[in-house]
């Protein structure tokens, strides 16, 4: 009888976490991996757009297996939920996923990461408009001359995306001969070590000819500020994103130009609100926003693009406003830098 | 109740229900704690976790790893220890998955979907595992080399051998046809199941007859006929309930609608269906008979246990234990490749994470059902029983919504408990 005894205290320790499920609808979420430290944000933000919309929050954690993610979303299923938000571990193997919850009749939406099923429907930040605003803002700064290209990690479809929309900013001058494109080099893994050493190699390649440099996130930034830096070079116009707090606080110092910023709230509030409506029967194509659009790999697919905000010097006040970073962090090492580090 | 007067032996003259029933008290009190498992979760889900759902959900859930878990038993009963099932799964499957959708396709010309890729492709799997398996056994058995130390480095070889056939992508889709084995997309229907469920009772039934004949011919004591009689009816209410259970389950209205649609036709309005028992789960099955059976009914299983028990002793007496390593941890690389062939379906895709922690999941397994690390004890029953334990408590925690740092607490407990348990039990047992 110890066994019984034993196991039964165990089982009834975990069942003290059990949520009650009073609410009308349910809302299934599949992370994929949520040891990461930012899934917890977008996990309030779903949290309270479903409360807003009176549905019930229920989740699994897939700790980075695609065969957990797989019964995670089974047994989200077998719990009745009326929609499911999944953050594929794996844009093919969540497949079988989301056809057992298609067969069910539960709407699935692919969120931030792309599920190649035209069945799921896609809520990410617009990539390609994250491209277009680190060009736009580095070619404001410097409308002519020598610039490099330090792309992202080189099996990352959104690499390929960013760098797309930073051409299509630049294409026109770059045809007239006012900007010339010296270096060009992916980084792999997005390790700020790979770009910096990218970023010394061009620079010595052409002897410190380099007058902006369009870094896809803020890690690669970093590298490359740190490359320049060693150059005395700092200064010139420098593109990233994240909304990393060590890049917002380069862009007020003046090291980097811009770092488009994607509001994890944001994402995690429209994902709650879409799965409401989804869960209620309204179709995908009727969801405010939605277009249609093609994947890489050919699939057309319902899908929703936030648009991300371009944090510069001229609007540092934005993220401390929303409560991003605080001030201190923000102007650290910083004086007489622009609004709100005066 | 007293003894009965027909036996030859009188002996033991207190014996209670349980006794004369003749039931393994330590597969009682697995069962016990398992069903308070489930009726616990049952509860706290409001009635989902035993759903006939759930219950299709958790059995093809555990296929993959109790399947492996069988091997275990044997590699553990044996003093050893293989770390490295998980990764060697990996590489089963990458090399599956390369197979069938380029080897065969492009390099022999067969083309996608070719009736005969599932076969070679499994065959070929199989193979790989055997192979794998039986070098590993090698360098345990007759290079000496720790088994630790063998299946740690194993651990990392094969994990990586299988990135590097794959380049780390997930392969896929696989073969339809191949398909079949991965639990949803392949059941046998309701007839079917029941057919198999009605063979599996009547061949349950004979074998306990078959086998109170042979004590009886030997003169040795048997249970009393009304207690024979029991444990049939319990057995054969068990396998047609849990029959009956997948059989409830119905396939999706949208699922049946389009697999009429793939094959031409119009469902008739209002047309239901069950699942019935998985392929996968009828493969865990028939590899469960045929490792009991060899556990024992065979010489090589006699040795094994013979050797576990005490490895010196099984050596002087002329036993290749040698030998005997290399075929254990050869079939143990067999059933890594045949998991691999249900997990890999289960996916519909190669992915390169598949297995990962698959080691310690199947070695919990096998050591929750009662294996001992000491040697020359285990069942396969219990292997199966303890990763049936396992994947509930993960699934029902799932289900309940428990933090994920939380779950894998409670799963370390429950294995480091389950084995505590064990200890106090077998003690006990020993000071009678």
């Amino acid at each position: 009888m110890k066994i019984l005894g034993g196991i039964s205290v165990i089982a009834a320790m975990a069942m003290t976490a059990g949520a009650a499920l009073a609410q009308d609808l349910t809302v299934g979420v599949s992370w994929s991996n949520f040891q990461e430290e930012r899934w917890k944000t977008d996990e309030a933000a779903i949290k309270g757009a479903l409360d807003a919309g009176g549905a019930a929050y229920v989740s699994a954690d897939a700790q980075s297996s695609s065969a957990k993610q797989l019964s995670d979303i089974e047994s989200l299923i077998a719990q009745g939920v009326d929609a499911l938000i999944i953050l594929a571990q794996d844009a093919q193997a969540i497949g079988p996923a989301v056809q057992a919850a298609a067969d069910e009749g539960i709407p699935v939406i692919a969120y931030d990461r792309l599920i190649e099923d035209n069945r799921a429907f896609y809520l990410t930040f617009d990539n390609v408009e994250v491209g277009r605003m680190q060009a736009r803002a580095v070619f404001e700064a410097m409308p002519e001359g020598n610039y490099v290209m330090i792309k992202g990690s080189p099996t990352d479809p959104n690499a390929d995306f960013l760098r797309g929309g930073q051409q299509e900013i630049i294409q026109e001058a770059v045809d007239s001969g006012k900007i010339t494109i010296v270096g060009e080099a992916y980084t792999d893994g997005w390790l700020p070590a790979n770009a910096q050493r990218n970023m010394e190699q061009i620079l010595t390649a052409q002897d410190n000819k380099v007058d902006a440099v369009v870094a896809s996130n803020d890690g690669t930034a970093g590298g490359v500020v740190a490359a320049l830096t060693a150059q005395g070079m700092e200064g010139i116009p420098v593109s990233g994103q994240d909304g990393d707090h060590a890049a917002l606080n380069r862009v007020a110092k003046g090291t980097q130009t811009v770092s488009v910023w994607k509001d994890a709230r944001d994402l995690g509030k429209a994902a709650g609100e879409i799965a409401v409506e989804l869960a209620k029967g309204t179709a995908m194509a009727d969801i405010e926003g939605a277009a249609e659009w093609t994947s890489p790999g050919g699939t057309t697919m319902v899908s929703k693009f936030l648009e991300p905000v371009p944090v510069t010097k001229d609007n540092l006040t934005t993220v401390v406003d929303a409560g991003w970073i605080s001030k201190e962090d923000l102007c650290q090492g910083v004086t007489d830098g622009p609004a709100p580090c005066n | 109740m007293t003894e009965t007067a027909s036996q030859p032996i009188p002996e033991q003259p207190k014996r209670n229900l349980f006794q004369q029933l003749e039931l393994d008290m330590r597969l009682l009190g697995m069962i016990g704690a398992f069903a308070i498992l489930c009726i616990g979760f049952n509860i706290v889900t409001d009635g989902r976790f035993l759903t006939s759902r759930n219950i299709f959900n958790l059995t093809i859930q555990t296929v993959s790893v109790a399947i492996m878990a069988t091997g275990m038993v044997f590699v553990i009963v044996t003093r050893n220890i293989d770390l490295s099932v998980g990764a060697l799964l990996a590489t089963c499957s990458a090399v599956m998955a390369m197979t069938q959708t380029e080897f065969l396709p492009d390099v022999l010309g067969l083309g996608l979907n070719h009736p005969a890729t599932w076969a070679v492709t499994v065959v070929v799997g199989l193979a790989c595992g055997t192979l794998i398996g039986a070098f590993q056994g090698w360098m345990v058995g007759y290079l000496t080399i720790p088994a630790f130390i063998v299946t740690l480095g194993g651990f990392l070889v094969w994990r990586n051998v299988a990135w590097y056939l794959t380049s780390g992508q997930t392969i896929g889709p696989l073969d339809s046809t191949f398909m079949i084995f991965g639990g949803t997309n392949g059941t046998l229907g309701t007839f079917w199941s029941w057919v198999v469920g009605l063979v599996a009772a009547v061949l349950g039934v004979m074998a306990l007859f078959s086998s109170r004949r042979a004590k009886v011919r030997h003169g040795f004591p048997v249970k009393p006929a009304w207690a024979e009689a029991v444990i049939a009816a319990i057995i054969c209410a068990a396998i047609l309930g849990f029959i009956a259970v997948l059989n409830a389950y119905e396939i999706p209205t949208r699922r049946l609608e389009r697999m009429f649609e793939l094959r031409g036709e119009v469902m008739p309005e209002g047309y239901t269906s069950g699942y019935g028992l998985p392929i996968s789960v009828l493969i865990l099955i028939a590899v469960a008979v045929v490792m009991t059976i060899i556990a024992r009914r065979t010489r090589l299983g006699r040795y094994i246990f013979a050797t576990g028990g005490n490895p010196d002793a099984a050596e002087l007496s002329g036993i290749n234990t040698r030998w005997l390593t290399v075929k254990v941890f050869a079939l143990m690389g067999f059933l890594c490749g045949l998991s691999a062939v249900v997990a890999s379906a289960r996916l519909a895709n190669h992915s390169n994470d598949i297995g990962t922690l698959d080691e310690l999941r199947v070695i919990a397994a096998a050591v929750i059902g009662g294996t001992a690390l000491s040697g020359g004890f285990g069942t396969i029953y219990g292997a199966i029983l303890g990763a049936l334990i396992m994947q509930s408590l993960q699934s029902g925690m799932a289900m309940v919504g428990v933090d994920a740092p939380l779950q894998n607490i409670v799963v370390g407990t429950v294995l480091v408990l389950a084995v505590y348990i064990d200890i106090v039990y077998r003690k006990r047992l020993g000071a009678k």
